[in-house]
């Protein structure tokens, strides 16, 4: 689009605004973090572990530490004052809390166990490749099934009502076991980070997804007063939950850069980003839903395993929708936390709602075939009017509507249920839906803005853009609020010496950074407009600021307001009509700038928002083609309706959906991280063995929102976006792929093997 | 650090002196990625980018000749080979993306290393590390008890169970291309069936070439008058994947009864699988879904599934049948 054809002022908001940092990152002018240099710069490699389980017997760095160019060769007892955080705490933790080399014990393959500093990257790694490690190794647990020697404890995190009992006396019961596999995050950008030390003060460059915990945990990791380090990440090639919190690799490089005495470089590759840096952990969930013969549910049990490592108690909170999305009056949860020899698992997008999702929507589809009613149908007679959990009314949820919206769009009422009864063009068609859910909330956020007397504004907040449009966010705000046009607007982010922001994980950046940044503007308005009212060169002198605003980046009389000309105003402009320019008025005071800061109270500490629950809504509506002769099957249309509050940019908004529709169609019938039996490897930790969509894999894409702003979450309406796309997606499909094919899948992904064994034949 | 010296041959006689201990390389889609891995550790490579072997021609007989740096692009989208060789285009252009085609180039292709996770993990068949007999020979095969999904289920031996990745190959088995080589000893013509070596004992050993031999080109017979090819993958996703099965069919039909049938099968061999059990199943039958099933089960009769990927079996079946019918529409 071009600039011209952006809306305008207030219309800015809501309108689809291409992102301000575009041009920088088509034009390769982005600066990520790897792409610093610093004269004297050193390079890192890590080592890892080739077993799954174990020790290191021996360890010999001799050779290694002989070779051209070696600074260093960093294992157990020789990395010096790195420190364990406290887990999970509320300002941030490591996402592995134990510090490298902490050990001489392998707790999963690919655990660093030496690290060689260099001069050349090349130096390094040849060196790293001559360290001869010795273990003493173990069969590693890497079983897939998570019931298999669970010893631990059951915790109930949900309950109402008797389920056990309800499910006795149900007409219907539906009592199944659903798995998702382990899967990868995969940005386009890869871990890494750039250490920097001036004296006692350290600057972290780093690909972090929230800058303000990874600062606070790098200076307990490191032993330094927080205010000795930096964080910075301007721009970030995603992360989606991989980079919540530091891991083990940001310790290294800062760790050994102080160790050196240079600025110490390290990136994690392509295959040490199935091992070190997270996963979404492979969960076992078992549904157990009642109901009436007519449909009303009467019982829902959710029981399920979820995997973690040795190290961290990482839990996927696969029940979080499952107590408020349907009404139901007996219900449990409960939570088994299953140890493999794995690394530790993270959030990645929609962490618990996606793989909780896809266990109680597919149950809900089975349950509908069951009793021969449409899932829509089963759907809308079990809509939760209110939050049932928690036992308060929702903020505002549309749910049905999003149903309505999809059924509409895709022609539900010709649906035959039947498998297998649908055709088109020589194929057979299968049509599945499914529901979605993700809570909202408004987190603590501050923000300044400044009118420059260059007749500039900026925008300053330590939060982040993961390549969600969150730069473009805070430049839609400054220029609703003044006017002043998006190319003459600055936003800064992503650096620890701005004021405080949130992470942006559990799509709570949005939410959080509005009612800051319109508060930070308002602040300094205000004060551009008693800076023009009583400086004596200004037009506007004698005025009463409130007689005046800011439109079109002008100081202006409002309309119906005396214009007073201040008897000292000698320039020739006619104030009267258009007002002055801010920076003007700026140099007139002989003022570099003018600031004000904003700053939100978080939902959870506002009376009001405490009486409800917040949650934004969705429903996917997907279709397959099936090509049963040689078991093709091709997702051919999917259609995205969400009820997220008001979707400030519908561009970066309709995006988000976009790319997490993709990405679950990748986890409903491609992505797996396997791990090697023997060894614990994950040995399709490739591009070329663990596959996600391409292009040609794409459907046609719908997106739609319903844009009913949310006002108890912030004066906007908004909420965040970036997970509940996912959410939803692959129970849409795998029902699609039941209607097509009768094979009803519930362990991810759907694979051809799978599809072999439908009984529907030629179209 | 792996060092290797690098030279740049001007004419096949310059490649051929210089190869001692080295290997040539064309395109470096493969050979590049595997030095990577530290799979392949070459002393020397000659680059044959220079050698006039990039064009293809039409031979007296009536056949083609295609140089054996051709790249996979310029041969998918050559005229006769569209107009005449149809499976061998389909072929070429399901196979990687198209980046990788304008590089990777015939004689490149014809020497396309396995998929396999194990043999392409760096400290296979190394102590301590995966065994694979590929690697070195007596480490023993991790893929027989481990990750054996994409693995084959024709051709294999105890020793090796690896998948041929190619789907030019498959495409030239049908069209019973024949291998043109100049080496130390002279030059010589290798039939394609002769080309590509099952494991056995010897799964290192992959094909019939002799040190410093260097494929010049790869000749197609005149086209079979009357026949219609057809080239079906079948994989994981849409594009830019390894076929988990995919077959590649020559076939004539006249008066409802099939008078020619070359059938070829990939993704499911440890080499290009030509199947003449397929071919004698369906050579003067009628055109129809019953000879094809037949000819299917024959191709796949001696099938040995190692776990995971029972499932290619009935896959390669279907597969077969499908790509007969299409070839005799």
């Amino acid at each position: 689009m071009a600039a011209s054809q952006i809306p305008q002022g207030a219309n800015i908001i809501g309108a689809a605004v291409p992102r301000i940092d575009g041009p920088l990152k088509t034009t390769g002018t982005a600066r990520y973090s790897l792409d610093r240099d610093f004269p004297n710069l050193a390079h890192a490699v890590a080592v890892q572990a080739t077993i799954g389980k174990g020790r290191i017997r021996s360890l010999d760095a001799s050779a290694a530490e002989k070779m051209p160019g070696v600074l260093a060769v960093l294992y157990h007892g020789k990395l010096k004052d790195v420190y364990r955080t406290f887990p999970r705490q509320q300002d941030g933790s490591m996402a592995e809390t134990r510090p490298p080399f902490d050990d001489e014990k392998i707790y999963y393959w690919g655990q660093y166990v030496a690290a060689v500093v260099a001069e050349t990257l090349e130096q390094a790694r040849a060196a790293a490749q001559a360290i001869r490690i010795e273990y003493d190794a173990e069969a590693p647990d890497v079983r897939t099934d998570l019931g298999a020697g669970f010893e631990g404890k059951r915790e109930s995190s949900w309950k109402r009502g008797d389920p056990d009992e309800a499910l006795k006396a149900a007409a219907v019961v539906i009592d199944e076991t659903y798995s998702t596999p382990v899967e990868t995050h995969n940005p386009m950008e890869m871990h890494g980070t750039v250490a920097v030390w001036e004296g006692e003060n350290v600057t972290l460059y780093d690909s972090s997804q929230g800058v303000v915990g990874h600062r606070t945990t790098m200076a307990e990791v490191l032993g330094v007063p927080r205010e000795n380090v930096r964080t910075i990440s301007r721009f970030i090639g995603s992360g989606f939950g991989g980079k919540l919190s530091p891991w083990p690799q940001a310790t290294l490089a800062a760790a050994a850069a102080r160790q050196v005495g240079r600025p110490v470089k390290l990136s994690v590759d392509r295959r040490m980003m199935f091992t070190g840096v997270g996963h979404r952990p492979r969960t076992q969930q078992r549904i157990r839903l009642g109901a009436t013969a007519d449909g009303k549910l009467t019982a829902i049990r959710h029981d399920f395993y979820t995997e973690t490592s040795q190290l961290d108690d990482f839990v996927e909170h696969c029940g979080e929708q499952t107590p408020f999305i349907y009404s139901c009056p007996n219900l449990e949860v409960t939570t088994a936390l299953v140890r493999r020899n794995v690394g530790t698992p993270a959030p990645m997008r929609g962490p618990g709602a996606v793989p909780g999702l896809f266990a109680l929507e597919s149950a809900i589809d089975e349950l509908a075939v069951k009793l021969k009613m449409d899932p829509l149908e089963l759907r809308y007679k079990n809509d939760a009017e209110r939050d049932e959990g928690k036992n308060l009314p929702f903020s505002s949820r549309h749910l049905k509507e999003c149903y309505q919206t999809g059924a509409e769009k895709i022609g539900w009422k010709d649906r035959t249920p039947a498998v297998g009864s649908m055709r088109r063009n020589g194929k057979v068609i299968g049509w599945g839906v499914a529901g979605a859910s993700w809570a909202a909330a408004r987190v603590p956020c501050t923000a300044t803005f400044e009118f420059c007397t260059n007749g500039r504004v900026c925008v300053r907040c330590a939060t982040q853009d993961i390549g969600t449009g969150t730069y473009t966010l805070f430049a839609q705000v400054a220029h609703e609020k003044t006017g002043v046009p998006l190319d003459r607007i600055d936003v800064f982010l992503g650096d620890t010496n701005l004021p405080d922001g949130p992470t942006s994980g559990g799509s709570m950046v949005t939410s959080a950074i509005l009612p800051a940044t319109a508060g930070a503007v308002s602040q300094a308005t205000q004060r551009l407009l008693n800076i023009a009212a009583m400086t004596p060169e200004s037009p506007f002198h004698g005025s009463h600021p409130d007689s005046l605003t800011v439109a079109e980046g002008r100081i202006v009389a409002k309309q119906g307001q005396p214009q007073v000309v201040g008897a000292a105003y000698h320039g020739s402009a006619d104030v009267s009509a258009k007002g002055l320019p801010f920076e003007e008025v700026l140099r007139m005071a002989n003022l570099s700038s003018v600031m004000g800061s904003g700053r939100n109270v978080p939902s959870f500490e506002d009376p009001k928002a405490k009486q409800y629950s917040l949650h934004s809504f969705g429903a996917h509506f997907a279709e397959v083609e099936w090509d049963a002769e040689i078991a093709r099957l091709r997702v051919s249309r999917i259609f995205s309706i969400f009820d997220a509050g008001r979707i400030i940019n519908k561009k970066a908004g309709a995006n988000q959906i976009l790319g997490a529709a993709i990405m679950g169609l990748g986890m409903s019938l491609m992505e797996e991280t396997v791990y090697e039996p023997h060894t614990g490897q994950p040995i399709n930790g490739s591009f070329a063995d663990y596959l996600v969509p391409v292009c040609a894999d794409l459907p046609d894409l719908d997106v739609t929102f319903l844009d009913y702003p949310d006002l108890i979450v912030n004066e906007y309406g908004a909420r965040g976006i970036g997970e509940i796309g996912m959410a939803g997606v692959a129970p849409a499909i795998a029902s699609a792929v039941y209607h097509a094919t009768g094979v009803r899948v519930r362990e991810l992904p759907i694979r051809i093997e799978d599809l072999l064994k439908s009984t529907v034949r030629e179209a | 650090m792996q060092t290797f010296q690098y030279t740049k041959a001007a004419s096949i006689d310059k490649a051929l002196g210089a190869a001692s201990g080295a290997k040539f390389i064309a395109g470096g889609t493969t050979l590049v990625d595997l030095m990577k891995l530290s799979v392949e550790k070459p002393s020397g490579l000659v680059d044959i980018n220079l050698l006039p072997l990039d064009k293809v021609e039409t031979l007296p007989n009536g056949g083609l000749r295609i140089g054996a740096m051709v790249r996979n692009s310029d041969l998918a989208w050559n005229a006769e080979v569209q107009k005449n060789y149809a499976v061998l285009s389909q072929a070429l252009l399901s196979g990687a993306s198209p980046q990788l085609r304008n590089m990777a180039t015939t004689g490149g292709n014809l020497l396309q290393r396995t998929r396999c996770v194990y043999f392409r993990e760096p400290s296979a068949g190394t102590p301590g590390g995966y065994g694979c007999n590929k690697r070195t020979p007596g480490s023993g095969c991790a893929a027989m008890e481990g990750f054996n999904r994409m693995h084959a289920v024709l051709g294999t031996s105890d020793k090796c169970i690896a998948t041929h990745p190619s789907d030019m190959c498959v495409a030239m088995a049908a069209l019973e291309a024949t291998i043109q080589t100049e080496g130390p000893k002279g030059k010589r013509t290798i039939a394609f069936a002769d080309f590509h070596k099952v494991p056995g004992d010897t799964p290192h050993l992959e094909n019939a070439l002799e040190p410093g031999e260097l494929v010049t080109y790869v000749d197609l017979p005149k086209p079979v008058e009357g026949a219609k090819s057809v080239y079906l993958k079948l994989r994981d996703r849409a594009s830019y994947e390894f076929a988990l099965a995919s077959c590649a069919v020559v076939a004539k039909v006249e008066g409802g009864r099939i008078r020619y049938a070359r059938v070829a099968m990939g993704g499911v061999g440890t080499k290009p699988w030509r199947s003449h059990e397929a071919e004698a199943a369906l050579m003067g039958k009628a055109a129809n879904a019953e000879t094809f099933r037949h000819a299917a089960e024959a191709a796949l009769k001696d099938a040995k599934p190692h776990g995971e990927n029972a499932f290619k079996v009935e896959l390669a079946k279907r597969c077969v049948v499908r790509t007969l019918k299409m070839a005799t529409a």
